[in-house]
C-alpha cells in the first residue's frame, strides 16, 4: 500500500501548489465541517486573486472569512453570504465578486464536475436573476435552465475518519458539501479528526472513496457553533 | 388582532398530515415544529443533510456536527437518515418533500416569491429557497401581510428579485390564510377580530372574497 499512502505531517505539504488565482472548492456548511486548518493554510501562504466555491463564507474572524480582510478572494460562488459584515461590505462596494448560486445548484455543480458531466438542465432559479444569460430548453413542458459544473484547482474537505489510503468517512451533518467538494479538484486534500490503519475502517461504511482524496492531514479543530440553541428545561 | 408569530406557526401546523415529508425555513416557518399535532407524524428534512430533525439539544448534548440548515444545534429523531447536499437536494427538487413552508419579502397574485435579497442594502443569498420553490408541489408562505410602514407584501408583481416563479400556492400572514390561483389572492380565512377590509386595504393585489362574503376566523 506504499504508493498509496497519502498522509502528509504538515500544512505546508497538505497545500502545496496552491498558487495566486487558482479555485478551490471547499466542503463546509456555515462552521459545520469545514477544514479549519487547510483555510488557516491558505491565509499563511497568502495566495491572492482566489475563486472560492463554497456554500457559505465562514464568519467575520474564522473559516473561509479568514480570507477576506486581506482580499485573498476575488470571487466566492456561494448560496447564502449572511452571518458576515466584511463579505457584505466588499461585496456591496464592488470589491468582491459574488456568484449568488442555489444550494442545490451548487452541490450538483460539485457533484457533477467530480462526476465529468459538464452542465446539467434544472428548474431551480427559472425566471430568478439565477437564469440571467443561461439557455432555457423545455422537458414535458415545464423550463429549465442550463447550469454548468464546476471543478477546483484544490479541493479542501473535512471529515472525521480517514484511513492512510484517503478513505473518508464523515459524521453527522458535518457530512454537508464535502463528498461532492472532494471529488471535483485536481488536488484533493482532507482534513480529518482520525488517521486509522488501513483496513480498520468497514469498506461498507465508506462515504469517499480514496480514489478522489491526494492528500490527508491529520487536524485539530475548534469546531466553532454558530448557534447554539437548547431545548427548554 | 392579528396573529403573532406563534400564532402564524400554528395555523400552518393546521396544513400537516400524518406522514408528511416537511421542510420548514428559517423564521416562523421553524417555529411550526413547536405545534405538529400530537395524533400525526411528520419527518422534518433539514437540507444541509437531515431526515428527522430531533429536538433541540439539552447541554451536554450539544455536538458542532449537528445542526439544522439555520445553523442551530439540533439532534436526530428516531429514524433520522443523515446525507450529502447532493442528496438533500435531489429530494427536494425531485418532488420528493410533501410541503414547504418559507418566508418572503413579497409574493404576488400570480405565486412569484421574493426572498432572498434586496439589492443595495441586504445580501444574503437563496440558500436552498429557489431549490426548494422549484421542486415542491406544496408551498405554504408565512409573512406579514404588510411591512412596518404599512406597505403591503402582496402584490400584483414582487419588485424584488424573485425566488421563484408561479409556484406559492397558499400564504398564511398575520392577518389572513389566502390561495392563488388564476392571477389573484383568494380570501380563506381572518385573523380573529380583523376585518375583511383591513386585509383589502392591505392586500395591494387583487383580492377576491368567497362569494358568499363570508370569511371566518382563523381558529389556533
Amino acid at each position: 500500500m506504499r504508493g498509496f499512502n497519502k498522509v502528509v505531517s504538515s500544512y505546508q505539504e497538505a497545500m502545496a501548489g496552491l498558487s495566486d488565482n487558482m479555485t478551490i472548492i471547499a466542503g463546509g456548511f456555515g462552521l459545520c465541517g469545514i477544514p479549519e486548518g487547510l483555510i488557516k493554510e491558505i491565509e499563511n501562504i497568502g495566495a491572492k486573486g482566489l475563486t472560492v466555491v463554497s456554500n457559505n463564507c465562514g464568519i467575520d474572524n474564522f473559516g473561509l472569512g479568514i480570507l477576506l480582510k486581506d482580499k485573498q478572494i476575488k470571487k466566492m460562488v456561494s448560496s447564502y453570504v449572511g452571518e458576515n459584515a466584511e463579505f457584505e461590505r466588499q461585496y456591496l462596494s464592488g470589491e468582491l465578486e459574488v456568484e449568488l448560486t442555489p444550494q442545490g445548484t451548487l452541490a450538483e455543480k460539485m457533484r457533477a464536475g467530480g462526476a465529468g458531466i459538464p452542465a446539467f438542465y434544472t428548474a431551480t432559479g427559472v425566471g430568478t436573476p439565477v437564469a440571467e444569460g443561461k439557455e432555457v430548453k423545455q422537458f414535458n413542458g415545464r423550463d429549465y435552465i442550463l447550469e454548468e459544473s464546476v471543478t477546483g484547482d484544490f479541493a479542501i474537505v473535512k471529515a472525521w475518519k480517514a484511513d492512510k489510503i484517503g478513505n473518508l468517512i464523515y459524521r453527522d451533518t458535518a457530512m454537508n458539501f464535502n463528498p461532492m467538494a472532494a471529488t471535483a479538484g485536481k488536488v484533493t486534500v482532507a482534513e480529518v479528526e482520525e488517521i486509522v490503519e488501513v483496513g480498520e475502517l468497514d469498506p461498507n461504511h465508506i462515504h469517499t472513496p480514496g480514489i478522489y482524496v491526494n492528500r490527508i492531514i491529520q487536524g485539530s479543530f475548534e469546531k466553532r457553533i454558530e448557534k447554539i440553541t437548547l431545548a427548554k428545561n | 388582532m392579528s396573529l403573532n408569530r406563534d400564532q402564524i406557526a400554528m395555523r400552518v401546523a393546521q396544513e400537516l398530515q400524518d406522514g408528511y415529508y416537511v421542510n420548514l425555513g428559517i423564521g416562523i416557518p421553524t417555529l411550526v415544529a413547536n405545534y405538529v399535532p400530537n395524533d400525526i407524524d411528520v419527518m422534518l428534512q433539514s437540507e444541509n443533510g437531515l431526515l428527522g430533525i430531533g429536538p433541540y439539544p439539552t447541554e451536554d448534548q450539544v455536538d458542532a456536527d449537528m445542526i439544522n440548515a439555520g445553523k442551530e444545534t439540533v439532534t436526530a429523531a428516531v429514524g433520522a437518515s443523515i446525507f450529502s447536499s447532493a442528496e438533500s437536494f435531489a429530494m427536494i427538487r425531485g418532488g420528493h418533500v410533501d410541503l414547504t413552508v418559507l418566508g418572503a419579502f413579497e409574493v404576488d397574485q400570480n405565486g412569484n416569491i421574493a426572498s432572498y435579497m434586496i439589492p443595495g442594502k441586504l445580501v444574503k443569498g437563496m440558500g436552498g429557497a429557489m431549490d426548494l420553490v422549484a421542486g415542491a408541489e406544496n408551498i405554504i408562505v408565512t409573512m406579514t401581510h404588510a411591512d412596518k410602514h404599512g406597505n403591503s407584501k402582496l402584490l400584483n408583481h414582487c419588485n424584488l428579485p424573485l425566488t421563484g416563479v408561479n409556484c406559492v400556492k397558499r400564504i398564511v400572514t398575520d392577518l389572513a390564510v389566502l390561495d392563488i390561483k388564476e392571477g389573484a389572492f383568494h380570501l380563506l380565512e381572518r385573523a380573529p377580530g380583523v376585518s375583511v377590509e383591513e386585509i383589502q386595504q392591505k392586500t395591494a393585489g387583487q383580492l377576491i372574497l368567497p362569494q358568499n362574503g363570508q370569511v371566518p376566523e382563523i381558529s389556533v
